[in-house]
């Protein structure tokens, strides 16, 4: 994985809520036994017509300025439902790095952590500051936990500190545990 | 307030805070997570593949293969093996990822109770059937619907694949420790409202985010009435109102529903567990850091009409008008599911047209589930295609045993074969785009059971209900007493 310590990239603003993981990758992508490639199932269902492959030229995935964008502004509650880590996989795949919401369900979160995804939740004024101008400039700076807002303004968000370490440093959560063996080895003994 | 000292919680202490402390291998600190020990880890074939790829580039071992349970049920075919041997695969990919858990498992030594095994299901009912899930136990699963498993007082809760990974190799995961909910449950329910009605209006009431960061309890008395497999119903949808978990304190109806299950510990061991099993309900005067209270003494079958679980209204009600929601975002969230499902805000959601039922699931694939469901279909016809999938074989063979699948089957119902079938639509049982379905599962999200489908969660009696109406129907007036 990538550390990561700064995203700078304009957003794209995707307002509903309760975007649930059905929707980030329908169940019919999870039948694959790796993790490649699965950006091309993101948000299939909204982003193409029926066919699977004609794109719909509403849906702002296929508008010309969210090319390249790594930031995604999505509405209260994102990721809600089931706990495929496709989700984020498909994320990450397509490009983003960060996704803002007011709120970010608690599987997708530990997920997307994993993945280096970096799960945001802003107040819901700096969040309605973002969601207000899509395609915005934005950068995310994970060492002082502050998004720059359009107005210029730094809203902070809250990160438990491992994960931090850990996004900032590219390095995976086995690791650490793997080094415990011999708190695991104590700890199954004395039970 | 209970105060921590070295991550254990101090004074009267919840069933959450009992299971946690009993299983903290390092303490949580401001810089780190809790190590957290587990007793338990299920397991299928979707989300565990490239958990076994990160071992093996790793070159790892599964460090407890004995606390790691396996079965196969979303890529699964419910239709029966054909004459020569084969398995009916919907398509190739579900055939390698079936393939793959079976290789993975030799690999690795692990139990896996795949296709063609008598003890095979879906893992939230096999798990509970094996007698493995049991109170006071941590147990996890690549599933969100892990949840289920509380129904014992265990904490039982979804995890991805990297912690699938983290899992196998350690038998350990990193973790905060979530906040405590308590769900009240003020009053009793009503002849004809099942458990499924129950965690419907709790999440309405709630909202699908509404226990995000918590481990929900249910408690009180409607809650200690429900059977076993109405508090697995129950639990089954915490997280559908977002919980990382929910739980219900074990009492006699647990032990008696694991006693002699194969996996449950036998003579001076049984009692001895059940002992310390004693001590799991949450003391008095134990802190939750919320209560919710819902009055259940009015309930009545409840069903969904929109794309989230918590969009559900009473089999009698009407459809919400988005012109009365909240605030603009709850309007938006409101019209976009009426859009999808192409349904009008004002009507009764009585009589709307049903092109198929789906009977099963983790929520309601077992033997009670298909009891309720055959109670209404029993000596009747159904209207629409109905698919009746029981849980697991255990559950199929005892409904066979009693004669449920001959009243399905002469109702014009398709008795399948074992699976999460049509929940999730991975295996080929899928609606097609625009159709109704009335499905006894737990997510009604734009497309979950096929691209345009459009479905409605309720009750195995509802949902019979709808099947042999070719409507939405209440279940109350078809059946009596």
């Amino acid at each position: 994985m990538d550390p990561i310590k700064v995203i700078e990239s304009c957003t794209v603003v995707l307002p509903r809520e309760n975007i649930d993981t059905d929707q980030i990758i329908p169940g019919r992508f999870l039948k694959v036994t790796d993790k490649q490639g699965l950006g091309k199932g993101l948000f299939c269902d909204w982003r193409f017509e029926k066919d699977g492959t004609t794109p719909k030229a509403d849906f702002v995935l296929n508008r010309p300025e969210a090319k390249g964008c790594a930031i995604l502004v999505a509405g209260d509650n994102f990721g809600c439902g089931s706990s495929r880590e496709h989700a984020p996989w498909a994320l990450t795949d397509y490009g983003f790095r960060a996704v803002i919401s007011t709120r970010i369900a608690d599987i997708f979160r530990n997920n997307a952590l994993k993945n280096g995804l970096v799960p945001i939740v802003l107040d819901p004024v700096a969040h309605a500051k973002l969601v207000a101008a899509p395609g915005a400039s934005v950068r995310v700076d994970l060492g002082t936990q502050t998004v720059t807002l359009p107005d210029g303004s730094a809203a902070s968000f809250p990160i438990d500190g491992f994960s931090k370490y850990c996004l900032m440093n590219g390095v995976d959560e086995l690791g650490f545990l793997l080094s415990q063996e011999e708190a695991i080895a104590t700890f199954e003994a004395q039970r | 307030m209970t105060e921590k000292t070295e991550g254990k919680s101090q004074g009267p202490r919840t069933l959450f805070e009992k299971v946690w402390d009993a299983h903290v291998v390092r303490p949580e600190t401001p810089e780190t997570p809790a190590v957290l020990y587990v007793d338990l880890h299920l397991m299928h074939e979707v989300t565990s593949p490239q958990a076994f790829s990160t071992l093996r580039e790793r070159g790892v071992k599964v460090r407890r293969p004995d606390r790691t349970l396996a079965t196969t049920d979303h890529s699964t075919p419910t239709l029966p093996r054909l004459p020569d041997g084969r398995w009916p695969f919907f398509d190739a990919q579900n055939a390698a990822q079936v393939a793959q858990i079976e290789q993975n498992a030799k690999d690795f030594g692990i139990e896996l109770h795949g296709l063609g095994d008598p003890q095979q299901g879906v893992v939230h009912v096999f798990g509970p059937e094996m007698g493995a899930t049991q109170p006071g136990m941590t147990v996890v699963c690549g599933d969100s619907h892990t949840a289920t498993h509380g129904a014992f007082g265990a904490l039982a809760f979804g995890i991805g694949t990297s912690e699938v990974g983290h899992v196998l190799a350690t038998q350990c995961l990193l973790q905060r420790k979530a906040r405590s909910l308590a769900i009240r449950v003020e009053g009793s329910l009503a002849k004809g409202v099942s458990a499924k009605d129950l965690v419907l209006a709790i999440i309405a009431q709630i909202g699908v985010g509404g226990g995000t960061g918590h481990v929900m309890e249910f408690v009180g008395p409607a809650v200690r009435g429900l059977t076993m497999e109405g508090r697995m119903t129950l639990c089954n949808m915490a997280i559908e109102g977002g919980a990382r978990a929910g739980l219900v304190a074990p009492d006699d109806a647990t032990f008696q529903w694991l006693a002699g299950k194969p996996r449950a510990p036998k003579g001076a061991a049984w009692d001895a567990a059940v002992a310390q099993w004693r001590k799991l309900p949450s003391d008095a005067g134990a802190r939750y850091d919320r209560e919710v209270t819902v009055d259940v003494s009015r309930l009545e079958p409840m069903i969904t009409f929109g794309t989230n679980p918590a969009q559900g209204i009473p089999v009698t009600g009407v459809i919400p008008d988005p012109a009365a929601a909240k605030d603009a975002a709850a309007r938006a969230t409101l019209e976009g599911a009426l859009r999808y499902m192409a349904l009008a805000p004002g009507k009764p959601i009585l009589g709307q047209k049903v092109d198929v039922v789906f009977v099963g699931s983790c929520t309601n694939g077992r033997l009670e589930d298909l009891r309720e469901a055959a109670r209404v279909m029993k000596g009747r016809k159904v209207r629409t295609r109905t698919l009746v999938v029981a849980g697991s074989h255990a559950v199929k063979k005892a409904a066979e045993a009693e004669g449920l699948d001959r009243i399905f089957k002469d109702a014009g119902a398709e008795w399948r074969e074992p699976g999460c079938s049509m929940c999730l639509a991975m295996n080929g049982d899928m609606l097609q785009p625009g159709q109704y379905c009335v499905s006894t599962s737990n997510r009604n999200f734009e497309g979950r059971q096929g691209p345009g489908g459009r479905t409605l969660l309720a009750s195995p009696a509802t949902a019979a209900a709808a099947a042999v109406s070719g409507a939405v129907a209440d279940p109350r007036r078809l059946v009596e007493g």
